[in-house]
């Protein structure tokens, strides 16, 4: 049953409208006088705070070896499918052989990102971080589309504390350390 | 079927009626208690080296002058527990134990197992593939610590083995379980895994030169618990958990062993056994696991066509109908066509007179899971009412029959004509319709050629060598332009009979079938563990198969 809300009945001041013109002129004027809060952008840039979430993008480490081991938990994560990783293998006479693994393509589509963070979140390796570039754009879809190569370009290097590929390849390199 | 002796027992508190004989770890698991274990193996002998399972077990106290059960104040029976924890895996239930799961002495003991498995354990996680379907994953969640004590440094051990090319083996990931020694020495009935070395510096090893291959190796990588051994052929290629696991049934022989099919985005990543105690236990075969790569890309057929011209489905099975009308039609078909399809088939050569030649296609039998008929569905022609007596491997009846001019159209499915009898010769004296998935020199040269679904992209049921019927679902969905099936049979069947099909899926096949073939009465709607049909009146026939296998494994 519908319910009928009975109206106020307006003053005849009130049914002028003048007070509420002038109460929203005051408004007006107020903020007139006030310092400016706006940006001219893209002619003014100001800086980001930390921990923004732009782009995501993949990192190197400081010897430049990708640290991606294509796991897919970004991809598993991510909510609006933007990522897309195919796993393959380090060839065995690599220096970094002992990783195992590494994309060998990943793609990240920046029109359906939504910039949540999760799969910096997910990833075990932090090799895939969200940094500052936010203004995206391109002529087609297919532009936002980032493969590995720019997803590396834009990322640049993260350094590491561990390098797990160095890890000793025999015990008698132990030897004396127990 | 006797009925199975039963004991009571208490599991943390609760009265349960179990059967008897199982032990501790099944009877819990039966009443849905978990017991966490790593080398327990329902099929393997117990080896009790883990020592996951740990549990606190007591049994009435009886009294050591007269025997006579003690017990408390309040008239309840005294328990006598074990001063330790003893193994769920391998303790027999018996009447009156109490069982205790949740006490904080089994929780810490559980961590407590843990820890030391991590201890040289890599933590690879994030490149092994077993991740998403790890035991040690799962239970350093559920019952592990959240960080590590441990400062030394950690064991080095051979990584990156191949073990007979099949299997990729990282010795660090071990945690010594011996499942995969037990499965060789037990199934395959040979050693090839075995430990060297002592205490923590134990590696699982391959015996050195010997023939370590068998067709049953690749059980090792799912019986192991974490990812010590995976398969090469799966290495790096998905995450299990990106994967969707439908039923199937392996079409590599009338074993009819129980599959899952793991594929994501239509394309199968791997074929792994499911668990049927009646037909294969949980193994399978290392050659079934790789069926599905008969239907590549490369040799796939995927356009309808006439005289070697491709053209629209639609005109494709209009002339093929213009052709059988003519009469004179011969229906070749093998045991790769589903029950369903059998008895549309039988449907249509009663319909349109056509007579039918079963082709068999027999291999060697191993005694184990790979049977000597090399197709899935053999017996289900017999059940239709396709085949009288067992096939031969050849179509020198027909070829004759198109010699003498009785036969002057050979409708074909899934099968190879050349090399079976006929040449090309009657390829041109006969009209030849080919139907099947895949490209052959029949394909090649036949009149027309109708592209069908493969077992994977199509459901349907199959009988196995012990009769019995075993359905399959469907895995992917089929490239475009391959035609259905069922919609394609029925269509031919229609022009024929006035029945009409308006539902033209498998299921309503089945139903009809059901209705109207009385041995197939109890089949409207099989379970996972399939539906035993009463085979005596096909005792006369002489089967090539020996007798089924079955693994029963010892305790
Ligand atoms: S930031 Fe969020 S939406 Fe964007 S790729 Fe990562 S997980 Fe996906
Ligand atoms: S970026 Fe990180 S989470 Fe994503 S695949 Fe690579 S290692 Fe895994
Ligand atoms: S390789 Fe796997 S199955 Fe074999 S002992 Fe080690 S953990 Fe167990
Ligand atoms: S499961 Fe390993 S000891 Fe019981």
């Amino acid at each position: 049953m519908a319910i009928v809300v009975e109206r106020k009945r307006l003053s005849w001041l009130e049914r002028t409208y003048l007070p509420q013109i002038v109460s929203g002129l005051y408004i007006t004027l107020k903020n007139f006088f006030k310092p400016k809060v706006t940006l001219e952008y893209p002619d003014q840039y100001t800086s980001l705070p930390a921990g923004y979430r732009g782009a995501p993008t993949l990192v190197k480490d400081s010897q430049g070896r990708e640290k991606c081991v294509s796991c897919q938990l970004c991809e598993f994560v991510c909510p609006s499918k933007a990522i897309k990783v195919v796993p393959g293998e380090i060839s065995a006479d690599s220096e970094y052989a002992y990783i195992e693994k590494a994309p060998s393509s990943f793609t990240i589509d920046m029109a359906r990102c939504i910039f949540c963070g999760m799969c910096e979140e997910a990833c075990p390796e932090r090799a895939i971080v969200l940094q500052t570039e936010f203004s995206l754009n391109g002529l087609s879809r297919s532009e936002l589309l980032r493969d590995k190569r720019s997803l590396y370009a834009a990322g640049g290097i993260l350094p590491d504390k561990i390098m797990k590929w160095k890890k000793v390849k025999d015990n008698s390199e132990l030897e004396g350390s127990h | 079927m006797e009925e199975k002796q039963r004991v009571n027992i208490n599991v943390n508190g609760g009265e349960y009626s179990v059967e008897a004989g199982q032990n501790v770890l099944e009877a819990c698991r039966g009443i849905g208690v978990e017991i966490p274990y790593f080398c327990y193996h329902p099929s393997l002998k117990v080896a009790g080296s883990c020592r996951m399972c740990l549990v606190s077990i007591g049994m009435p106290a009886r009294d050591r002058a007269t025997g006579a059960l003690l017990k408390n104040e309040d008239g309840t029976a005294q328990i006598a527990w074990a001063p330790k924890l003893s193994i769920a895996c391998g303790t027999k239930v018996a009447e009156g134990m109490h069982i205790v799961t949740d006490s904080d002495a089994v929780k810490s003991c559980r961590q407590s197992v843990l820890e030391f498995l991590l201890l040289n354990h890599p933590l690879d996680c994030p490149i092994c593939d077993k991740a998403g379907e790890c035991k040690l994953q799962e239970y350093t969640h559920a019952y592990g610590r959240e960080n590590s004590r441990y400062v030394e440094r950690k064991n080095v051990k051979p990584k990156h083995v191949d073990v007979m090319g099949k299997i990729m083996l990282d010795s660090e990931r071990c945690i010594e379980c011996s499942r995969c020694i037990r499965f060789c020495e037990e199934f395959i009935g040979r050693s090839i895994f075995g430990f060297v070395k002592r205490g923590s510096r134990t590696e699982i090893a391959v015996y050195p030169g010997g023939d370590n291959d068998s067709n049953y190796l690749l059980n090792v990588v799912d019986g192991c618990p974490v990812g010590a051994l995976t398969e090469k052929a799966f290495r790096f290629k998905m995450r299990p958990w990106f994967l969707k696991v439908t039923d199937g049934i392996c079409a590599e022989s009338s074993a009819g062993v129980n599959t899952r099919v793991w594929s994501r985005n239509g394309e199968i990543y791997r074929v792994t056994p499911r668990r049927n105690d009646e037909v294969n236990g949980m193994f399978m075969s290392d050659s079934g696991r790789y069926v599905h790569l008969r239907f590549n890309d490369a040799n796939r057929l995927r356009q309808p066509r006439i005289d070697s011209t491709s053209c629209d489905l639609g005109y494709a099975v209009s002339r093929c109908m213009e052709i059988l009308k003519l009469g004179k039609v011969a229906i070749v078909a093998n045991g790769w066509q589903t029950l369903e399809e059998m008895f549309v088939l039988g449907e249509l050569s009663k319909a349109c007179g056509a007579e039918v030649y079963m082709v068999s296609h027999l291999g060697e039998d191993d005694g184990k899971l790979v049977s000597a008929d090399r197709t899935p569905n053999m017996r289900g022609a017999f059940v239709t009412g396709l085949l009288k007596d067992y096939p031969p491997a050849d179509l020198s009846l027909l070829a004759q029959k198109i010699d003498s001019g009785e036969i002057a159209t050979v409708l074909c499915l899934r099968e190879n004509l050349m090399g079976l009898g006929l040449t090309p010769g009657h390829f041109k004296a006969a009209h030849i319709i080919y139907c099947g998935s895949l490209e052959n020199p029949t394909s090649a040269s036949a009149k027309i050629c109708i592209p069908l679904r493969s077992e994977f992209e199509k459901e349907g049921m199959w009988i196995n060598r012990q009769w019995r019927v075993q359905k399959f679902s469907k895995a992917v969905d089929a490239p475009d332009g391959i035609a259905d099936d069922s919609r394609f049979l029925l269509s031919l069947l229609g022009e024929y009979t006035s029945s009409s099909w308006s539902d033209t899926s498998v299921r309503s096949i089945r139903e009809a079938m059901v209705s109207r073939i009385t041995m197939l009465s109890g089949c409207a709607d099989v379970g996972p563990n399939g539906v035993l049909i009463d085979s005596s009146s096909f005792a006369g026939i002489e089967f090539p198969e020996g007798k089924a296998y079955h693994f029963k494994g010892q305790e």
